[in-house]
C-alpha cells in the first residue's frame, strides 16, 4: 500500500466514522458493467461470466441496468473501453479476464466513485478495486482422478493457455491425481498462448492425438478441443471447460467444470445497491458453489465415478485438499511435507512443475 | 438483352475517385442500419451512436475525441508506409509483423537501460523501433529481389514469427522481474524516461500521432515534388517505361519495404511506450492489418489516408460505445467496419467504368 492509498482509505474511515461516506451510500438504482475478453459465444469463459451478468438482472430486475462488451483485447484497448464505460455510469465493473490487471487499476484510479472488480487478478492499488478468483484446482482434481482411471494408452494431455500460476496449478493438481490412481500416466502439455482460439485450440488437440493421448483436459475457451476429440469416435475423452459443453455429452465430454460467478456477482452489485461494497480479495471453490463439477456421464465405470463424487465431497467438506504433501518440485526438491497443505500464497505464486512432469514451462 | 452495362472509360473519372470513398461511407451506413434493424435495435440510434457520439455526446466526446487520434496514428502511420509500395505494386502484407519487432527493439532497449534516467533514452528508443520494423521488412525484400520470391506470402508468413518471438520474449528475457511469475514486460508508461505519454493532457497527442502527422506530410511531398515519388508512381503504373526512365527495380523493392517496415516499426514503438505500456503476449491487436484497408479506403493518398485513418478510428470507438450502449454484438460492428471495404472496392467500379442503360450501339 502506497502513501496515497493509505491516505485515502484513512479518509474512507473518518468519513465512514462520521456516517458520510459516499461508499456508503444506498442507491435505487446501479448501473452493472461487465468486460469479456472473448465472445460471449465461446460457450466457456466469457459465456460463464455472461451466465452471472443475466443472474444479476434476473435477481433485482429494474433496480440494475446491466451492460456489457465483448471481445476487449487485454491492453490499450481495455483502458478506453473501462473509461468510456465508467464515463457512462456504470457503478460497479466487473473485468473478467487476467490481462485487464493494469488497465482496471489505471482507470480505478481516476473514478474512486465507481467499484471495480477484477477477476483472476492480484493487484488492488486503489481502495475501489476488488479481486476475485475461483478454486479451479480443486476441479482439476477431479479431473485427474478420472484422466488416470479411463486413460488406455497411459498418455494425457492438458492444453494450456498462458503459463501463468493459476494454469501451472491446474495442470499440476490435474498430474498429482492422475499419477496417484495411475502410476505409470504421463502428461503431455501443449502451450496454446491464447485464451480464445478455436483454430490454435483444435490444433493442440489434434497433435495430442496424434502422439496417443486419450484424455484431454483444456485451459482454452472454446469447445474446440472436445469437438477435436469427438473425431476420435468414442477413443478420445475430454472435460467441458468453464461451462458445462453438454453437447459434447456423454463423449467425449464425460465431466466438467463449471465456473458459477452468478451467487458473486448477485452479492456484490445488492453490495452496491445498499451501500455496503467494500474491498475484498475473494477466492472461492467447491464449497461455496463457484467450482461446480458436471455430471459425470455413463461413460465412465460407476466406481471411478463414485470416487471422483467422493473427492468432490470432501474438498466441498474441507477434510481434504488437493494439495496435500508428500510433494516434491520437479527438479526433485522437497516443496510439502507429509500431510502439510499448500498455503494459498504457494499456489498463487506457483511457478513451478510437480516431481514426474516432464518438459519446461515455457520462459 | 441487357438494359445496364459497364463501360470502360479511356482514363479513371477524377470526380468518382473523389467520390466513391464518400458513397462507400453512405451504403455502409444504409447496409448496417439494415443489418442493425434486423437485430433489432433501432438503426437511426445505432449509427448515430457509432460515428455522431465519440465526437459530440457530451458525456463521452471530451474522453473520445483524443482517444481517435490516439487509435488512428498507429493505423495512419502504417498505412503512408505501406501505400508507397502499393503505389510501385510492392506488396508488404506483413506490416503487423514489423509493427510488433519495432516494439520489441525498441522496448528491449529502453527496459536495458531500466531505471536509469537518460534524455537520450526514448530517443535511443524511436531509433530501435524503426530498425527493428526495417530488418524484419528487410527480410522478404532481399529475398524478392536475390531469389524472386513473392513479398505477398513471405512477409505475411514473416508475420507469425514475429507473434512467436513476442509471446517468447514476453515469458522470457522482457518479463517483469518483479511481475510475480506472470509474462509480460514492465510496464513502460511508468519509467518516465522511456515513456510516450499524452504531451498535452486531454488531448490525445503523443509523439506516434505527430510522427503519422509528418509522415503525412512527407509522402506527400514526396508523391508530388520529388523524383522518387514520381518513380514509384510511374514503377506502379507502367514498369517498363519506368525502366527505360532509369528505375532501379531492385533499389525500389528495398526502399519502398523498407519505409513502410520502418514506419510500422516506429508505430510498434510509440505503442508499445504510450498506450499499451508493456510487452505481452497479446500486445499487436491487428493495426498492420487494418492499416492495410486504412491505406486503400485513402485511395493511396496521403491526406486521403490522414482521413481514412480518422474515420477507421471512429468506426471502433463508435463501435465500442455501441456495444455496451446498445448491446450490439462485436461481431455485428466487425460486419460493419467489413461492409465499409467491401463497399469501397464495389463503388470503385465506377471511377474505371461508366454505367450506360439500353443496349449498346453495335459498332459498324
Amino acid at each position: 500500500m502506497n502513501r496515497r492509498t493509505l491516505l485515502a482509505t484513512a479518509a474512507l474511515g473518518l468519513g465512514l466514522a462520521f456516517g458520510g461516506a459516499v461508499n456508503a451510500q444506498a442507491m435505487d438504482k446501479a448501473k452493472a458493467c461487465f468486460v469479456y475478453v472473448g465472445p460471449i459465444g465461446d460457450l466457456g469463459w466469457s459465456y460463464q461470466h455472461h451466465q452471472g451478468a443475466l443472474a444479476v438482472q434476473e435477481a433485482y430486475g429494474d433496480k440494475v441496468e446491466v451492460t456489457w462488451q465483448e471481445n476487449v483485447p487485454e491492453g490499450a484497448d481495455a483502458e478506453r473501453v473501462l473509461t468510456q464505460m465508467a464515463l457512462s455510469g456504470c457503478n460497479i465493473i466487473f473485468t473478467t479476464s487476467f490481462g485487464y490487471v493494469d488497465a482496471t487499476n489505471a482507470v480505478a484510479a481516476k473514478f474512486p466513485n465507481v467499484k471495480f472488480e477484477h477477476a483472476t487478478g492480484y493487484k488492488r492499488e486503489h481502495p475501489n478495486v476488488s479481486t476475485y478468483n475461483a478454486r479451479f484446482y480443486e476441479g482439476r482434481a477431479i479431473q485427474g482422478h478420472i484422466a488416470g482411471k479411463m486413460t488406455k494408452s497411459n498418455k494425457i494431455g492438458y492444453i494450456g493457455s498462458f503459463p501463468i500460476p493459476e494454469v501451472i496449478m491446474g495442470i499440476n493438481s490435474y498430474y498429482l491425481h492422475a499419477k496417484k490412481v495411475n502410476p505409470a500416466v504421463e502428461l503431455t502439455v501443449v502451450w496454446a498462448f491464447t485464451w480464445f482460439d478455436p483454430a490454435k485450440e483444435a490444433d493442440a488437440a489434434k497433435a495430442m492425438i496424434e502422439q496417443g493421448v486419450d484424455v484431454i483436459a483444456s485451459h482454452t475457451d472454446s469447445t474446440a478441443p472436445l469437438a477435436e476429440a469427438a473425431k476420435a469416435n468414442g477413443a478420445v475423452i475430454g472435460f467441458g471447460q468453464a461451462s458445462d459443453m453438454a453437447d459434447y455429452k456423454p463423449s467425449p465430454r464425460v465431466s466438467s467444470i463449471i465456473d458459477n460467478w452468478a451467487p458473486y456477482y448477485v452479492k456484490r452489485v445488492g453490495e452496491v445497491l445498499d451501500g455496503t461494497w467494500a474491498q475484498t480479495d475473494t477466492w472461492a471453490g467447491i464449497a461455496d458453489g463457484e467450482v461446480e463439477i458436471g455430471e459425470i456421464t455413463e461413460v465412465v465405470p460407476a466406481d471411478v465415478k463414485a470416487e471422483a463424487e467422493a473427492m468432490r465431497d470432501a474438498i466441498a467438506a474441507g477434510t481434504y485438499h488437493p494439495f496435500t504433501g508428500p510433494i516434491k518440485k520437479q527438479d526433485g526438491s522437497d516443496w510439502l511435507a507429509e500431510g502439510a497443505v499448500a498455503p494459498d500464497g504457494d499456489l498463487l505464486g506457483m511457478g513451478f512443475y510437480v516431481e514426474g512432469i516432464t518438459g519446461d514451462i515455457p520462459k | 438483352m441487357p438494359m445496364l452495362r459497364l463501360e470502360k472509360r479511356p482514363s479513371p473519372s477524377r470526380f468518382w475517385q473523389g467520390m466513391t470513398p464518400v458513397l462507400a461511407v453512405v451504403l455502409t451506413m444504409i447496409a448496417g442500419g439494415i443489418l442493425f434493424a434486423a437485430l433489432g435495435k433501432n438503426p437511426v440510434e445505432a449509427i448515430r451512436t457509432i460515428f455522431w457520439d465519440p465526437l459530440f455526446n457530451a458525456q463521452f466526446a471530451s474522453y473520445s475525441r483524443p482517444q481517435l487520434l490516439v487509435k488512428a496514428g498507429p493505423l495512419i502511420l502504417i498505412a503512408i508506409g505501406l501505400s508507397l509500395g502499393f503505389r510501385a505494386g510492392i506488396w508488404n502484407i506483413g506490416a503487423e509483423g514489423q509493427y510488433i519487432m519495432g516494439a520489441l527493439a525498441g522496448a528491449a532497449v529502453g527496459l536495458a537501460f531500466y531505471p536509469a534516467d537518460h534524455w537520450f533514452l526514448f530517443p535511443l528508443m524511436v531509433v530501435a523501433g524503426a530498425l527493428g520494423g526495417w530488418l524484419w521488412a528487410m527480410v522478404p525484400a532481399i529475398l524478392k529481389t536475390r531469389f524472386n520470391t513473392n513479398e505477398i506470402l513471405v512477409s505475411l508468413l514473416m508475420v507469425y514469427i514475429a507473434q512467436n518471438i513476442l509471446a517468447s520474449m514476453s515469458l522470457g528475457l522482457l518479463r517483469n522481474p518483479e511481475g510475480g511469475g506472470f509474462p509480460g514486460s514492465r510496464n513502460l508508461s511508468q519509467y518516465p524516461a522511456a515513456s510516450n505519454p499524452e504531451l498535452i493532457a486531454g488531448t490525445g497527442m503523443h509523439w506516434g500521432v505527430i510522427a503519422a502527422f509528418m509522415a503525412v506530410i512527407a509522402a506527400y511531398i514526396l508523391l508530388q515534388r520529388h523524383i522518387l515519388g514520381f518513380h514509384i508512381k510511374l514503377a506502379g503504373q507502367a514498369p517498363r517505361a519506368a525502366r527505360f526512365a532509369g528505375v532501379n527495380p531492385t533499389g525500389l523493392v528495398l526502399l519502398c519495404m523498407g519505409i513502410s517496415g520502418a514506419l510500422a516499426g516506429l508505430a510498434g514503438l510509440f505503442e508499445v511506450a504510450g498506450p499499451a505500456g508493456q510487452i505481452s503476449i497479446d500486445f499487436n491487436v491487428g493495426y498492420g492489418f487494418t492499416a492495410i484497408i486504412v491505406a486503400f479506403l485513402g485511395r493511396l493518398n496521403p491526406i486521403g489516408i490522414l482521413l481514412a485513418g480518422l474515420l477507421m478510428a471512429l468506426t471502433y470507438i463508435g463501435g465500442e460505445l455501441a456495444q455496451f450502449m446498445l448491446g450490439l454484438p462485436a461481431a455485428a460492428i466487425q460486419a460493419f467496419q467489413g461492409m465499409l471495404l467491401f463497399f469501397l472496392l464495389a463503388v470503385d467500379l465506377l471511377s474505371n467504368y461508366r454505367v450506360r442503360f439500353g443496349a449498346r450501339a453495335e459498332a459498324a
